[in-house]
């Protein structure tokens, strides 16, 4: 699970990156960049979830 | 550039590790308190060394040598290429450019001391000394390094208008390159160390720790804001040619967002829990300095205040969700005061710096490329890399270490020998 959250978070940037690219209008890239932004934050949801199971595991 | 006043800003960042060094052990146990200043001490010995040597090598300097390579039209700089071992920077004055790369080299030096002394308040009581001078080589050494680069270095991310016809990224005091990237690193050893022993139940409810001196958790707060004022002021001055005016706007912003992030604090505690919560509220004061540190010299005082003022009330929610909800046993909050405030600021830069060229939605959008880089390139690097030095020396201390204190432990004498210690501390549970 941990190993996929950083695939996302990854993920999210390189998302960011292709919309710098391949979008022109700053409206299109607005958008994909909050996208981008979402699936870091996915990304970061699901590695806390990870650490949660990890710490609850511990105790 | 004033290299006069740049020099004598940079001269009062010290204050700022101080003042950080003082609320992280005040906010942490007394079994550990030494342990805590002398870990503050060796991780900034370590990132100084690791960083002349190596770091300021990738960091880079505007219009320097770089590593850069082309893709989708654009020319991608995305590290610095200068000699090792700081080869090469005169200091003998003997030019203007020389001048300017001598100042970079003290200035970030310095920051990357401010990056590795961040993360040591999310690690406290349980993170080992050895491992905390290895994580501190290996901000000084690669991470900071390489945002450092990108948006100070004259990296892609400060190029963003020649390369896709944006704003470029900015952060005047460091918001990002600085504090994002050590609260970043302090979610990281948080989740790497673990819990400390006995702060959560079975149930996963929290137990109270609280920190053993508040006295010097706000005498830090003091002293942090002087070498905030000299951070945020070098940092315009030399990187984004800040004159002597945009400097007493900065002192001026620095105070106001400090001000409101405390006040903000203060009443939100006030208010939730009937009195003011004093560690809440030290807390709400450095997250106004670090929210108001990204747009220090393009921002009016009022902006400056509504930054502050949002900052205070982000961190003391945060700091709850992070411990009840998300069970991030984080003493110091530095995930909520440097991660989240610093990403708050930088947002702010956008919607209220005065910017002379470029649409605000631009400026917005630059901005958050920059937190998504924060977020998706730099976050995952720091992780990988403690998860990774976590597999040679061991972040977290042996159990023994958690009722003995991480002084006994580590140390082999306390901070406070002459106090009398209640027996029940050193049974093991």
């Amino acid at each position: 699970m941990k190993l996929v959250a950083c695939l996302l978070l990854l993920s999210g940037f390189f998302l960011v990156l292709a919309a710098l690219v391949l979008l022109a209008s700053t409206g299109q890239r607005t958008a994909f960049v909050v996208a981008g932004l979402g699936v870091e934050i996915l990304g970061l949801a699901l590695l806390t979830q990870g650490y949660q199971s990890t710490t609850k595991e511990q105790r | 550039m004033n290299p006069v006043l740049c020099m004598f800003s940079i001269m009062l960042i010290p204050l700022a590790a101080a003042g950080m060094a003082l609320i992280h052990q005040g906010l942490g146990r007394s079994r550990s308190a030494a342990h805590a200043m002398l870990a503050t001490l060796c991780a900034l010995a370590v990132s100084a060394i690791i960083f002349v040597l190596f770091g300021s090598a990738w960091a880079g300097v505007a219009s320097g040598a770089a590593h850069t390579f082309s893709a989708g039209g654009a020319r991608w700089d995305w590290l610095g290429a200068e000699p090792f071992f700081s080869h090469g920077i005169g200091f003998d004055g003997a030019s203007a450019i020389d001048l300017s790369r001598a100042l970079t080299l003290c200035l970030e030096m310095l920051a990357a001391g401010l990056v590795a002394i961040i993360p040591l308040s999310a690690g406290s009581d349980r993170w080992r000394l050895g491992p905390i001078c290895l994580a501190s080589a290996l901000l000084a050494g690669i991470v900071f390094p390489v945002f450092a680069h990108w948006s100070w270095g004259g990296g892609w991310l400060s190029q963003m208008s020649v390369n896709f016809g944006i704003a470029n990224f900015a952060d005047m005091g460091g918001a990002g390159v600085i504090q994002v990237v050590g609260g970043l690193a302090a979610l990281s050893v948080a989740w790497v160390a673990g819990p400390r022993r006995g702060k959560f139940s079975d149930d996963g409810i929290p137990a109270a720790i609280p920190g053993h001196n508040i006295v010097q958790v706000l005498f830090g707060c003091i002293l942090a804001l002087v070498g905030w004022i000299g951070l945020d002021s070098a940092t315009s001055i030399l990187f984004y040619g800040a004159g002597l005016g945009q400097v007493v706007g900065v002192i001026v912003n620095a105070m106001l967002s400090a001000s409101a992030g405390c006040l903000a604090a203060v009443a939100v505690t006030r208010t939730r829990y009937r009195k003011p919560d004093a560690s809440l509220s030290s807390n709400g004061w450095i997250a106004g300095l670090v929210a108001g540190s990204a747009a220090c010299a393009m921002v009016s005082p009022v902006a400056a205040i509504f930054i502050g003022l949002m900052a205070g009330v982000l961190v003391t929610y945060a700091i709850e969700i992070f411990e009840l909800r998300l069970q991030v046993d984080d003493p110091g909050g530095a995930v909520s005061v440097h991660a989240l405030s610093g990403i708050w600021g930088l947002i702010a830069l956008g919607l209220f710096g005065h910017f002379a060229q470029g649409s605000r939605g631009e400026h917005v959008l630059a901005q958050l490329v920059g937190v998504s880089a924060l977020l998706g390139f730099v976050f995952p690097l720091v992780h990988a890399g403690n998860l990774l030095l976590n597999r040679f020396a061991p972040y977290r201390v042996d159990d023994d270490g958690h009722w003995q204190g991480m002084d006994i432990r580590e140390l082999g004498a306390g901070a406070y020998p002459e106090f009398v210690v209640h027996a029940d501390e050193f049974v093991p549970r």
